[in-house]
């Protein structure tokens, strides 16, 4: 990648910005699987949970849905968490998810379209880049 | 198929204890009744946070709020919400003194995510997935709309203080190294986080890094410095990680390093790392370090912002102090000095653990009390026990007792009740915690960790921890407890550095506030909490059924007796582990 000049990193930013809110075809056109990999979530399971998203999904044949890391949300208390937003259904965060709450999230939420109970927890606050707060 | 509703139900233990369970079945029939399960899907969720005001209900997509729901409002809910669409407005929460419950979804937060605003949201290993949320905005902001005068202008206008605990304006400490006319001036990012239960800077760095390198950059800029140092410490080999990775991307889109962005700015940035030193967070400790030397502080003045890195003036802050920059520049210091409080601004991130059922990383506005932070978003004591203390500011700082739990907490209410903001570990303690034990622990803590330059840090520090050590094996005397304020003042007044000078704020505090269990020590020779071992003696009572749990688990073979008989602890050969006490389930062992 060559250096930016400011109109690069504006196209870029545009581009980008786009990109994470819509996402119109392959993986990731119906939604995404946000996994937390801070130190937190690693040791607490994240890495088994994100290769069980991966196995699950392939073995259901979902293949629009992607799965992507991020750091910690702060809901150390159910680490791991997972966060799944997909288009047809209310956005939610997942704690305390193992390797066979992963599966169960993928057979019974990214598949069959229902909540996975006992999982859900609340989103901590409102983000402020992305409502604008001013 | 999709259901059109969602019906969250806090299975919390507050909730579930509060008539939760009840009120999940009775929604259960009510939707059975109603015929209508494969429009509404029923849920079982974690703890809200909001565990004053539970059971709590949350209808997704819509997002109402439902507080305090008990079973008998289950059919008006359904029949109301769900099969009418219209809310049921007298359980919605509305805010203390609100009329009616606010339209802004997210409402009830009361968190507010400054700091954290990219955490979980990016991938932190990918750039432009930073770039896309206004990362390097700001950057692109200061170096093409504003003169390095404008930038400072902002910094000071929006109040922000330094977040590493001592709370100094950050703008003044920017103002004092620009003014320096200096051949070499440095940026250094203080990520050397060492207070026992504070993990805030690493969640920073491991989850938004280049919030930090942009915010470096801005201030190289600022300054007229055109080289950052990161010191963190070795053992957050992640964040290394993603620093490094963070930093090459960075160099990679002409970000960092020289000409950044086709401008005349340069701006290259390091990594150093502390092999785990203590002492080196403080500011001339670990510019020694970077130098190479070892972590020792020197007295100051001159300040590093003045004198600092091989002499020349060097802007030091804190993980979070940097990553508060960025968001000022783009949504402007009026913005940010509006939350907060008269003297603190922003927002403060506090690593809450201890006795609490939420325990994780939260983000509140200053001025949130204790009570908020405990009971709304902590979910309260997770013992069920009565709240006793909660301890900030680490092996700097000292308790906040009940009777402060409504004080707004900003850096001048804790320092006037002898507690301070620190870096932002808050430990949570109930009535089983023995506050000697506690100060006893900080202390130990600091007296590892001083560096030994000066006396009163020193010997101050190794005398405090003998009394205190003394104290909770019931040798304490009456007079220790002068010699003990005595001690602490004048390692306050004559330590080198803030580790020798803060390392006796636990001890004041915890004699302040706790003098009747400073007193129970040394008068009574017992321990309140059940804690000091020296002071508890462990004795079987008549309710003993003789089923030998104890003895079974006791892991010195001190306790006697035969099957269904009254059983005897040898008190001569017995550790009080406490063992016995735990696995009694009849009440029989006496802890006094």
């Amino acid at each position: 990648m060559s250096k930016l000049t400011l109109d690069d990193l504006r196209k870029l930013r545009d581009e980008k910005k786009k990109a994470m809110t819509q996402r119109e075809s392959g993986a990731g056109k119906r939604g995404v699987v946000t996994i937390g990999m801070g130190t937190c979530g690693i040791a607490a399971g994240a890495k088994g949970v994100f290769d069980a998203f991966l196995d699950e999904m392939d073995k259901a044949g979902i293949s629009d849905i992607s799965i992507r890391q991020t750091g910690c949300m702060g809901l150390c208390f159910s680490e791991p968490t997972v966060e799944v937003a997909t288009a047809d259904m209310p956005h939610v965060v997942y704690g305390n998810v193992d390797e066979e709450t992963a599966r169960r999230i993928v057979r019974d939420h990214l598949a069959g379209n229902a909540l996975v109970s006992d999982h859900i927890f609340d989103k901590p606050s409102v983000d402020i880049i992305e409502k604008g707060e001013k | 198929m999709a259901y059109k509703n969602y019906i969250l139900v806090c299975a919390g233990t507050a909730c579930e204890s509060n008539k939760g369970k009840a009120l999940y079945e009775a929604l259960g029939k009510e939707i059975a009744s109603a015929g209508i399960d494969t429009e509404v899907q029923l849920v079982k969720t974690g703890c809200f946070g909001f565990c004053g005001e539970g059971p709590i209900v949350k209808i997704l997509p819509d997002e109402s709020f439902y507080v305090k729901v008990g079973p008998k409002d289950a059919k008006e809910i359904i029949n109301e919400h769900i099969i009418k669409g219209r809310k049921v407005e007298r359980l919605l929460y509305k805010e203390p003194g609100a009329e009616t419950a606010s339209e802004d979804i997210g409402f009830y937060h009361k968190q507010f995510r400054i700091v954290l605003r990219n955490c979980a949201v990016i991938n932190p290993e990918i750039i432009d997935e930073y770039i896309a949320r206004d990362g390097y905005g700001a950057l692109e902001k200061a170096l093409f709309d504003m003169t390095p005068d404008d930038v400072l202008q902002e910094i000071k206008d929006s109040g922000l203080r330094g977040r590493g605990g001592a709370g100094f304006p950050t703008g003044t400490k920017w103002g004092f190294s620009k003014a320096v006319k200096a051949d070499q001036k440095y940026i250094v990012c203080n990520a050397d986080e060492g207070d026992p239960g504070a993990y805030m800077d690493r969640s920073v760095l491991e989850g938004d890094p280049h919030s930090v390198l942009e915010a470096m950059a801005i201030a190289g800029y600022t300054i007229g410095a055109d080289k950052g140092f990161i010191y963190i410490r070795a053992e957050y080999p992640l964040a290394i990680d993603r620093l490094n990775l963070a930093i090459k991307q960075a160099k990679e889109y002409g970000l960092l390093g020289e000409k950044i962005l086709g401008t005349d700015f340069s701006f290259d940035i390091e990594l150093r790392l502390g092999a785990g030193a203590f002492v080196c967070g403080e500011e001339t400790a670990l510019l020694a370090s970077i130098e190479g030397k070892r972590g020792m502080p020197v007295p100051r003045p001159p300040f590093p912002a003045v004198k600092g890195l091989w002499g020349k003036p060097t802007v030091i802050n804190n993980v979070e102090t940097w990553a508060n920059i960025p968001v000022i520049l783009l949504k402007g210091s009026k913005w940010f000095s509006s939350i907060g409080t008269a003297t603190s601004k922003g927002t403060k991130v506090f690593a809450l653990t201890g006795k609490i059922n939420n325990t994780g990383l939260i983000e509140v506005p200053m001025g949130t009390t204790l009570r908020e932070i405990i009971y709304d978003i902590g979910g309260g004591i997770d013992s069920g026990k009565p709240f006793k203390a909660a301890q900030t500011g680490g092996p700097s700082g000292g308790c906040i007792t009940p009777d402060f739990l409504d004080t707004p907490i900003d850096y001048e209410s804790l320092q006037a009740i002898g507690s301070m903001m620190g870096s932002g570990g808050m430990i949570v303690m109930d009535e089983d915690d023995c506050m000697i034990d506690v100060t006893k622990f900080y202390l130990e803590f600091t007296v590892d960790e001083s560096c030994g330059k000066c006396a009163p840090c020193r010997i101050g520090g190794r005398t405090c921890y003998n009394i205190l050590d003394r104290i909770s094996k019931g040798q304490g005397e009456m007079e220790d407890l002068q010699k003990l304020k005595d001690l602490a003042l004048a390692m306050r007044k004559a330590s080198l550095c803030g580790l020798g000078q803060t390392a006796p704020n636990p001890v004041m505090s915890t004699m302040k506030y706790f003098e009747e269990e400073y007193l129970a020590h040394i008068n009574d020779k017992k321990c309140p909490a059940g804690k000091c071992k020296n002071l508890l003696t462990y004795t079987i009572n008549d309710k003993c059924v003789g089923c030998t749990a104890c003895a079974r688990v006791c892991p010195v073979n001190c306790i006697e007796g035969e099957v269904k008989k009254l059983h005897v602890i040898n008190q001569a050969t017995c550790i009080k582990c406490g063992q016995c006490f735990t696995t009694c389930k009849f009440a029989a062992i006496d802890r006094v």
